[in-house]
């Protein structure tokens, strides 16, 4: 007979045998203050026990990674003994439950992984999935965005790290369970890179940062579960951030780092203290022991079980070197924050709580970190596939180009996103050398010629259609829109948004997107070193489309040469490099249309359909691009790149010529085949992945087409920029004829337009 | 010449001051912490954009408060030269250092962007530099830049040629359109009747590279390199 009914252990988000499990490791029944921390350290948000055994899968080595998965954050080699540190990672159920505060904690956590790692933050960026702006929805959508674009800005932007770049997207699955993901780069010496152990017998625990209180208490075990009508009911679980007090704790734990007094460190993130302390001892081999009196406590009369779990942010965990608590204790009083010493290592393996010297908890670290639950759930491929990968175009009535280019650029996936980066700082620090919107984030080292640049791409309406394939264009479009900008891409991170893993047709998407994740990571050489993994986002039983979003970090050797998308100068060629146009080249003749369209944005919002095969995507023929961007840039051989993604070739050229103070394009596209409606259509905006629209000097055109022929890429002139107009033919026959201003206004006003309206 | 870049824990373009002073302009540049009551010898004060005390009541109402702020009026009205940006300028205008006040942009939301800024004033010592009518394009990035005065002390400023940038359209012209947020006659830096004590919203300190987009902030500092230098070699 257990000594919790079921009630407490369906509470605690725990299945019988797990319970069964605790047992067996504590070789008795857990006080109620064990079970809870079994409950957060076992959720799926802390032990990816559904995930892990998959994840496995993913490289993670490669000749700069200095840091895999398994630390705060992972880090690659930059070159001058310098390193960058970065991750991305979810905040999507807060985010659903209280828009400004859990966007905002979200960015308070990415980045308080960063500098635990001994880096500096120098960049944010976000990926952000909505639903439908307008509709039965739409109202509470529109507030969404509100609440999480102003809770990212109102954090980034007081602790001064900008926000450099993402993606936004819209789409009906997430109206009820929007995902936003937030990554952070930070700069850190290669040689003075700080690990999350503890160690040293005796050895002082201390607790830094902002008091607990009572908020985020079981914040990870909620990140577990579904949403339903009584979401509302657990906003207590949401935390509330404090920018300037993250700001201090950045500043003093820096400071900290310079010298040799700290073991290591620890965020209280997910968890809290709980996690904390036993991540922490069990990475080092060794217990820790702590007495929760001495916890800094905002709120009277709080329980060891609330002390333990609370998820209060701003707040870390120090390891430091005996004999050296007067020279730590005085860095944190500089910055006026508490640093509390609540206990110290010990040699047991055993996370000790203490209550005013009594035990109230003692587990080993290894039954919590190491012992957690690992499932191989059970995997089913979804019927809805057969269903929709068949596209009949036939049965559709095509659109005028013109006309289909106005709805694409207006709608708020493609429109342009100025109202929500104007309102991130995205230019503090100084380093900002591609500003946002204009293409990936490119952020100069000081101190080096080196710059590097990062994008976060994710497509859920390619996953939902494929999500093996899906998986493998979210890379590869990150990859591209780094090599864009001039980099060579050297580290990737990831963040799996997927439903219920219970359910074996959600599992099977999780597995198809790792294994197509990690098949892409190894094509094109590129680690991935860590990531998150957010499940259980599903509302009242409806599950998101999977959504992998991959952030891709790329180096540019000579800042100099960073790259934005919009053409720069009147009279330069554009050529488009890459597999010519949007039809599936694979594809028999006549099928060629559907397989060009399939998936696309344009399928979506001029016809409402979600369907047919996703793009094509050539992984050798990738590589190759990415090098010949690489040699291309660094040759200065370009003026602009742009890749050919969301809307195809039209909007990719359409927004080369935004933002170009009025430099319009004149292209002929060639016509491989048919030139049937349809077909020009398929040309004009179908998505197949390895395409980039470059302008290049008159005088460049020849080198450039001699180094594609050597990298093996096609490369084709296809137009002139100049003029007011975006002027396109498609194998001589007219398509889109638009004053370029015109075009230019209707997309940037889009997405801001919503906001305009009077609350519903 | 030497500048003291003032950090308040809540700074966050303290380095970015510094690193224009220091590594852009070639010119001596120390960080000076607020509960220190020295400015080290420093010829000029930049008080540094950000977030001084998380700013969570009124931007700059605590920072003002900061030991380092005694040192710095009286530097002021010693008639050293003192530059408030963004942060900065708001703490000015807490110490009574400046008149006004901030109020949060008409459209209650954070921008940040490169807007154009038409020099008023070259008669301080951050301006000497520019000509008459020069437009500048610099970024701004805050969410409470809409200055407000009440009417005699707006009449004063202007009469007293105190305003010293203009929020205006490419052309010059200050126009509605071209104001980010609501400030009262697109003021968008003012000066102490000393003319010695500037402060502005925009960030100058953002624009002194081709590369961040505009090198056209650079003039202020240059500006007060030459005004120091003009009052060194005075007999």
């Amino acid at each position: 007979m257990s000594a919790h009914d079921s009630a407490v252990l369906e509470r605690h988000g725990l299945k019988p045998d797990e319970y069964d499990r605790i047992v067996q490791a504590l070789g008795r029944e857990p006080s109620l203050t064990e079970l809870g921390i079994f409950s957060v350290m076992w959720s799926e948000h802390c032990s990816y026990k559904s995930s892990r055994i998959h994840l496995k899968k993913l490289p993670t080595r490669g000749s700069r990674v200095l840091q895999g998965p398994g630390e705060n954050a992972g880090a690659v080699d930059i070159g001058g003994g310098l390193a960058a540190v970065f991750k991305i990672e979810s905040h999507n159920h807060p985010s659903f439950i209280e828009p400004y505060q859990g966007a905002a904690t979200g960015v308070g956590g990415i980045i308080r992984d960063i500098f635990t790692m001994g880096a500096r933050p120098i960049a944010l960026l976000n990926s952000l999935r909505f639903g439908p702006m307008d509709g039965a929805t739409g109202a509470r959508t529109r507030r969404t965005v509100e609440g999480v674009v102003a809770g990212i800005a109102g954090y980034g932007n007081s602790i001064g790290i900008p926000t450099i770049g993402g993606e936004i997207a819209f789409e009906d699955c997430y109206a009820g369970n929007p995902l936003v993901n937030v990554m952070c780069l930070g700069i850190a010496r290669s040689d003075a890179l700080v690990k999350g152990n503890a160690g040293g017998v005796g050895n002082p625990v201390y607790y830094v940062g902002a008091r607990t209180g009572r908020d985020g208490i079981h914040g990870a075990t909620m990140a577990s579960a579904e949403f339903d009508d009584r979401s509302a009911e657990k906003r207590p679980a949401v935390q509330v951030g404090d920018p300037f007090m993250e700001k201090l704790l950045l500043e003093a734990c820096l400071e900290l780092m310079k010298g040799d007094a700290l073991i290591g460190v620890q965020d209280m993130g997910a968890a809290g203290l709980t996690c904390a302390t036993s991540e922490m001892g069990a990475r080092g081999g060794c217990g820790i022991e702590i007495d929760v009196q001495h916890v800094p406590q905002r709120e009277t009369g709080m329980t060891p079980y609330e002390i333990m779990l609370s998820e209060s942010q701003e707040r870390m965990l120090l390891v430091v070197k005996r004999g050296r608590e007067a020279e730590v204790e005085a860095i944190f009083q500089k910055w006026d924050l508490h640093a509390a010493r609540i206990g110290s290592v010990t040699e047991t393996g055993l996370l000790q709580v203490k209550s005013r010297g009594e035990t109230v908890a003692e587990i080993p670290n290894a039954a919590l970190v190491d012992e957690a639950p690992v499932y191989d759930r059970p995997t089913a491929r979804p019927r809805y596939l057969d269903e929709v990968h068949r596209l009949d175009l036939e049965s559709l009535t095509p659109v005028s180009p013109q006309q289909a280019l106005g709805s694409l650029l207006s709608s708020p996936t493609i429109a342009s996103k100025r109202w929500v980066y104007r309102q991130y700082d995205h230019m503090v620090r100084t380093n900002t050398l591609v500003l946002a919107g204009m293409g990936a984030g490119v952020v100069r080292v000081k101190g080096t010629p080196r710059a590097l640049a990062m994008s976060t791409d994710g497509n859920g309406r390619y996953c939902y259609l494929d999500p093996r394939r899906g998986a493998m264009l979210a890379l590869a479009e990150a990859a591209r829109n780094v090599a864009c900008a001039g980099a060579v891409p050297i580290g990737a991170t990831n963040c799996l948004n997927f439903g219920n893993p219970e359910k074996p047709d959600i599992m099977w998407g999780l597995v198809e997107a790792i294994e197509g994740l990690s098949d892409a990571c190894r094509a094109l050489d590129i680690p991935i070193t860590g990531g998150n993994v957010s499940l259980y986002n599903e509302t009242d039983g409806r599950a998101i489309f999977p959504t992998p979003v991959i952030g891709v970090v790329g180096l540019i050797e000579d800042a100099s040469c960073a790259l934005g998308r919009s053409f720069r100068a009147a009279g330069s060629e554009i050529v488009l490099l890459g597999a010519s146009v949007g039809r599936g080249d694979a594809e028999p003749k006549g099928r060629a249309a559907s397989a060009g369209l399939g998936g696309s944005e344009y399928l979506k919002i001029l016809h409402g359909l979600i369907a047919g095969d996703v793009p094509h995507l050539d992984l050798e023929a990738e590589r190759a691009l990415l090098a010949l961007l690489a040699k291309a840039t660094a040759g200065r051989l370009l003026l602009s790149a742009h890749d050919c993604s969301d809307g195809g070739l039209a909007v990719t050229l359409a927004e080369s010529a935004f933002d170009s103070g009025g430099i319009g394009c004149l292209v002929d596209l060639p016509a491989e085949g048919a030139v049937g409606e349809w077909d020009v259509l398929a040309d004009l905006f179908g998505e197949a992945g390895g395409r980039v629209v470059v302008s290049v000097a008159a005088g460049s055109l020849g080198p450039l087409m001699d180094l594609a022929a050597e990298c093996g890429v096609p490369a084709r002139r296809v137009g002139r920029t100049g003029g007011d107009r975006i002027a396109v033919t498609v194998g001589g026959r007219a398509a889109i004829d638009w004053k370029l201003a015109d075009a230019e206004r209707l997309w940037s006003e889009a997405l801001a337009q919503y906001f305009a309206r009077p609350a519903a | 010449m030497k500048f003291a870049v003032v950090v308040f824990p809540g700074s966050n373009c303290d380095h970015d001051a510094y690193h224009a002073a220091r590594h852009v302009l070639g010119q001596d540049a120390v960080f000076v912490w607020h509960k220190e009551t020295s400015l080290q010898g420093a010829d000029a004060v930049i008080l540094p954009g950000g977030f001084s005390h998380g700013d969570y009541l009124r931007t700059g109402a605590i920072a003002r408060f900061s030991p380092v702020m005694n040192t710095v009026t009286a530097f002021a009205r010693g008639g050293g030269p003192v530059l408030g940006i963004c942060n900065g300028f708001q703490i000015l205008l807490e110490a009574g250092l400046l008149p006004g006040a901030m109020l949060r942009n008409k459209d209650l939301k954070f921008h940040c962007e490169h807007v154009h800024l038409r020099v008023e004033q070259t008669d301080t010592p951050f301006t000497l530099r520019a000509p008459v009518g020069q437009t500048l394009r610099i970024p701004i990035a805050h969410g409470e830049g809409n200055y407000f005065a009440e009417p005699d002390v707006l009449r004063d400023l202007e009469a007293s040629r105190r305003v010293v940038f203009r929020y205006c359209d490419t052309s010059g012209i200050a126009t509605p359109g071209s104001n980010p947020n609501g400030a009262v006659n697109n003021i968008a830096g003012i000066c102490n009747e000393g003319r010695n004590v500037v402060g502005l919203m925009p960030h100058p300190e953002r624009a002194c590279e081709p590369a961040l987009g505009s090198a056209d902030g650079l003039v202020l500092f240059e500006s007060v390199v030459s005004a120091l230098a003009a009052q060194a070699s005075l007999p």
